[in-house]
């Protein structure tokens, strides 16, 4: 009896928890009936995409209707709708994401196994284009119509515009073949090699050395959204008086830009990098493909041609839940980032 | 770009000169390897790895469940089987089992096990793992997930002492001599609880082959090592890799650089982008795939209920065998497989030798739109005023041609047949939609023609069921139906064929089975692409191929290829000494990346004093 005493006092005495932590308690119930309402959506979804799983996952072997049969009992494919929907939903709150019908393992432990990779790579490429993109999006702002400004932007968006598949193979031919008397000079596919020398080092370069090529083609085609942003964020700065005040103190160009200009254009920028974290893992798919990268989106790549239902649904949990990660991690380094919006 | 007085040092493009240097250190421990002759393998002691590129994942290693071609020619390298198809000419030649006859009544067969032959980690291989193998297929619904259509003709099968098996069947089954299940050890799979959830990932796997599995990295390789005690003769390479590849362009990339040694399943285009390249050898095998364009016959289910949208003109024979008469199978070959296949008429491939089929002149049905055109005339399908013909109820012959969406050569098909058919009167609508939904259609009889295809085994049982009257569906959905044939003389030659144990009498049961299938036209066999496949002659001599004649090396029903692989005296000579060369560019990359670290450090260090001053 005290004890709810006390808490209703305490409460009543301070109006409720902090606001960061009820805007944080908010934010994330949010995301978790959004991360639902995506897991609801992918079962029905799948399952509208034609075909037989059973059949198709058996079209190399001589298989019989009496084996066909047992398989789609086994995938619980014989059952009503409504049914494998429930199984479905009460498996979901146990946190069981259901068995593979291709690798007959459970699809969590299938997910774990190829997050690694995936987040190595498209880790690496976002770190990458973003130091790329913003310094070159703050050099073409500074110098806008100048030649830099004017190179910059059209490598940049021409890049863009490249099909993922298309520069990835093209990637290949030139430094993983080699054309001319260019040897090539990363391997074509996979993550590691087998015949490597035992030990920690060798491995790491290993894979560093096997990294580079789609982790190349992932920046080459994603830098130019950082890029853009910070110009576009930077030349609205570019006006501003404290620029003009931080010159009049005698601040070297350089300085007032690294200084004063690109912290304050950095704001747009941040958002737009957590929206793009959750993002890059789906978008991993084609240069996964091209390189053999064992990552997600090859996982995803793989259970769609089947369809592999469980694991379809497992993997848009995984991409979907991670946009929504990001978006709330978004929101909240905002409001770290800029104290207008922390104080409103 | 440098506005600052002082020549400021700039601190981004320091970061990107760090990450270039980065970038060049994690180059550094190819620049050595990658010479344009094949780079040899990090083997230590003149060992040497066949590397074989692969485009298909494993889905299982357990030999109960894996259904992917990957995965059934892994299982035929690390288990045994009663028998297996000879290289020569895919005869049965003794695996496992030495000998084996039928008893008088054709329902009882005894198989002898062949003595002194050990599992991998020692055990005897017996007859009682044999038939462990059989009863827990037939007693456990999991395990007969991928096989058990072997064993449903099966009564029992038991091992009466250590070397003997005898398996009684319900009906004389001519298939029992070639019966593909992996035979697994019973001292280890006894364990296995539950063969559903049973990945059998722990390496080495216990088998019994010419080669054991070692390592396994999912989307990766798949490593196995010669098996020094395979009763046969240990295999003549040391290794043998499987490395996947999700794109035949860079599996292709691969072989030209020297990371793999073979790479299979190429395309005309990649085939012939190949001659002429350095230390690459191609091999142009007999496929054992048909092609073929199923019309629609008046599908029905098992119960001879009439389902599916089929167009009623296409119940006809005749109209069915004009449009046969009005497909160039010529052109086709050269133009959409680049000449790499063979113009198709019978049911069976010719790699097939035995069972190849070709219609006598008299019954060929050689291309000529005028005879087509012709045929159709006295069918009593007559052309209307816009020259489109129409059936006798006046319904005009409009198909709907359902193809495989991702794959060109049904869109060239597509093409080709559209125009050829136009000259007959006759409108052609192409479908292409994905793989899944022509398997849906197909089941479902939703379609007028639809392209269809299979791999077909050495021994013809499996492909020739597809055209009975058991292969419809049955009314609730399921089965397996090609071209929903259900013809009573050719259902009597089918199951005469399956009782047939005397193997020329049997050829001439398929043949005329072939023959009958060709008459009734259901199926329209257009060619039999050739397998494609290269290699690295640098590093490997020759392979043996299945058959001699024409054959290929990885795409074969035994693991003759893999196992007879002769490396190249260059390969063992360049194999040894690899493992310290490459632990040389380890250690210039991690000297170089130590070097640009400190390189960074210096730099912040000069740039804090200056601001200090």
């Amino acid at each position: 009896m005290t004890d709810t005493r006390d808490e209703f006092e305490t409460s009543a005495a301070s109006t409720g928890p902090p606001p960061l932590l009820r805007f944080v308690a908010a934010k994330a119930g949010g995301g978790v009936v959004s991360l639902f309402l995506v897991a609801v959506l992918g079962f029905f979804l799948f399952r509208v995409l034609p075909g037989d799983p059973a059949r198709t996952m058996t079209r190399s072997t001589p298989v019989s209707a009496e084996q066909l049969a047992a398989l789609r009992h086994r995938f619980g494919l014989d059952q009503p709708l409504y049914l494998q929907f429930r199984d479905f939903v009460i498996d979901l709150l146990h946190g069981d994401l259901g068995t593979s019908y291709i690798y007959n393992r459970p699809v969590a432990e299938l997910i774990l196994e190829r997050v690694g990779p995936t987040v190595l790579l498209v880790g690496t490429a976002t770190v990458l284009a973003v130091l790329v993109g913003l310094w070159m999006g703050a050099r073409a702002a500074w110098h806008q119509g100048g030649p830099v400004d004017r190179w910059f932007t059209s490598v940049g968006l021409t890049l863009w515009s490249v099909p993922t598949f298309w520069l990835g193979l093209l990637a290949l031919m030139a430094f993983g073949v080699g054309v001319g008397p260019l040897p090539g000079l990363f391997p074509v596919a996979g993550m590691s090699s087998a015949n490597v020398p035992a030990g920690v080092v060798p491995h790491v370069l290993d894979v560093a050395h096997h990294l580079v090529l789609p982790c190349l083609t992932l920046v080459a085609v994603i830098y130019a959204q950082f890029m853009m942003v910070m110009r576009t964020s930077l030349l609205e700065e570019m006006g501003a008086e404290y620029l003009t005040t931080a010159r009049a103190k005698g601040l070297r160009e350089d300085l007032v830009r690294r200084r004063h200009a690109v912290p304050n254009a950095l704001l747009p920028t941040v958002t737009l990098i957590f929206l793009h974290l959750g993002l890059v893992v789906a978008g991993a798919i084609t240069v996964e493909t091209v390189f053999s990268w064992p990552g997600l989106g090859l996982l995803t790549y793989e259970a769609l041609r089947v369809p592999d239902l469980p694991l379809l649904q497992g993997t848009f949990i995984v991409l979907a839940g991670s946009v929504i990660v990001m978006n709330v991690l978004a929101e909240l380094v905002y409001r770290l980032l800029d104290p207008r919006v922390r104080d409103s | 770009m440098g506005v600052g007085p002082s020549g400021a040092p700039r601190a981004a493009p320091r970061a990107l000169l760090l990450i270039l240097t980065l970038l060049l250190a994690a180059a550094v421990p190819a620049a050595g390897q990658s010479t344009r002759s094949a780079s040899p393998e990090a083997d230590s002691g003149g060992e040497v790895t066949l590397r074989v590129g692969i485009q298909q994942e494993f889905d299982s290693l357990n030999p109960f469940l894996g259904f992917s071609l990957a995965s059934t020619s892994v299982f035929r390298l690390i288990y045994p089987t009663l028998t297996t198809y000879g290289a020569e000419d895919f005869s049965v030649v003794p695996e496992l089992a030495t000998d084996w006859k039928s008893s008088a009544d054709k329902l009882s067969w005894t198989f002898h096990i062949r003595q002194g032959v050990h599992w991998s980690d020692g055990e005897p291989v017996t007859a009682g793992d044999v038939a462990y193998t059989f009863n827990r297929m037939m007693d456990d619904p999991a395990a007969a997930t991928a096989n058990g259509n072997y064993v449903e003709g099966f009564t029992s099968v038991t091992a009466p002492d250590d070397r003997t098996v005898v398996i009684r069947t319900t009906s004389p089954q001519a298939t029992m001599r070639s019966i593909a299940v992996p035979i697994v050890p019973e001292h280890v799979w006894s364990s296995v609880d539950d063969v559903a959830e049973f990945a059998n990932q722990r390496m080495p796997i216990v088998g019994n082959g010419p080669f054991i599995a070692t390592e396994y990295r999912p989307q990766q390789f798949l490593t196995l090592r010669a098996n020094e005690d395979f009763w046969r003769g240990t295999p003549n390479v040391d290794r043998l890799r499987f490395v996947n590849f999700e794109n035949s362009d860079a599996a292709v990339q691969a072989l030209r650089k020297g990371e793999i040694d073979v790479v299979r399943d190429l395309t005309p285009t990649q085939f012939d982008a190949l001659r002429g390249a350095e230390n690459i050898r191609r091999v142009r095998g007999k496929g054992r795939r048909f092609y073929e364009i199923v019309l629609n016959p008046g599908a029905a289910n098992s119960a001879g209920e009439p389902i599916g949208t089929g167009h009623p003109a296409l119940r006809d024979p005749r109209v069915r065998r004009a449009i046969d008469r009005a497909i160039d199978r010529e052109v086709l070959v050269e133009r959409v497989l680049g000449g790499y296949g063979t113009v198709g008429a019978g049911y069976l491939p010719p790699i097939f030798e035995d069972y190849y089929w070709t219609p006598p002149p008299r019954a060929r049905r050689p291309f000529s739109i005028e005879s087509a055109n012709r045929a159709l005339d006295e069918a009593g399908y007559p052309r209307g005023p816009d020259g489109a013909r129409h059936g006798p109820a006046g319904r005009p012959l409009d198909f709907e041609f359902v193809l495989h969406g991702d794959s060109s050569t049904d869109a060239l098909v597509g093409e080709f047949v559209k125009e050829w058919l136009s000259r007959l009167g006759i409108r052609v609508r192409l479908r292409p939609v994905s793989d899944n939904q022509v398997n849906q259609r197909t089941t479902a009889g939703d379609f007028d023609m639809v392209v269809s295809g299979w791999s077909v085994n050495p021994d013809p049982d499996y492909v020739l069921r597809l055209q009975t009257c058991g292969a419809r569906p049955k009314p609730g959905g399921g089965g397996l139906p090609d071209s929903f044939l259900c013809d009573r003389r050719y259902d009597e030659l089918y199951a005469r064929q399956l009782a047939e144990f005397d193997h020329s009498e049997r050829v001439e049961l398929v043949e005329r089975a072939q023959r009958r299938f060709h008459r009734m036209a259901t199926g329209l066999i257009l060619f039999y692409p050739n397998a494609l496949e290269a290699y690295r002659s640098d590093r490997f001599a020759g392979f043996m191929l299945q058959p001699t004649e024409g054959g290929v090396i990885t795409a074969q029903q035994g693991y003759w290829g893999y196992y007879r692989a002769r490396p190249t005296e260059q390969a063992r000579a360049a194999s040894g000494g690899a493992g310290y060369r490459s632990a040389a560019f380890v250690i210039v990359g991690v000297a170089l990346l130590g070097a640009v670290v400190l390189a960074s450090v210096a730099a912040r260090r000069r740039r804090t004093a200056e601001h200090r001053e």
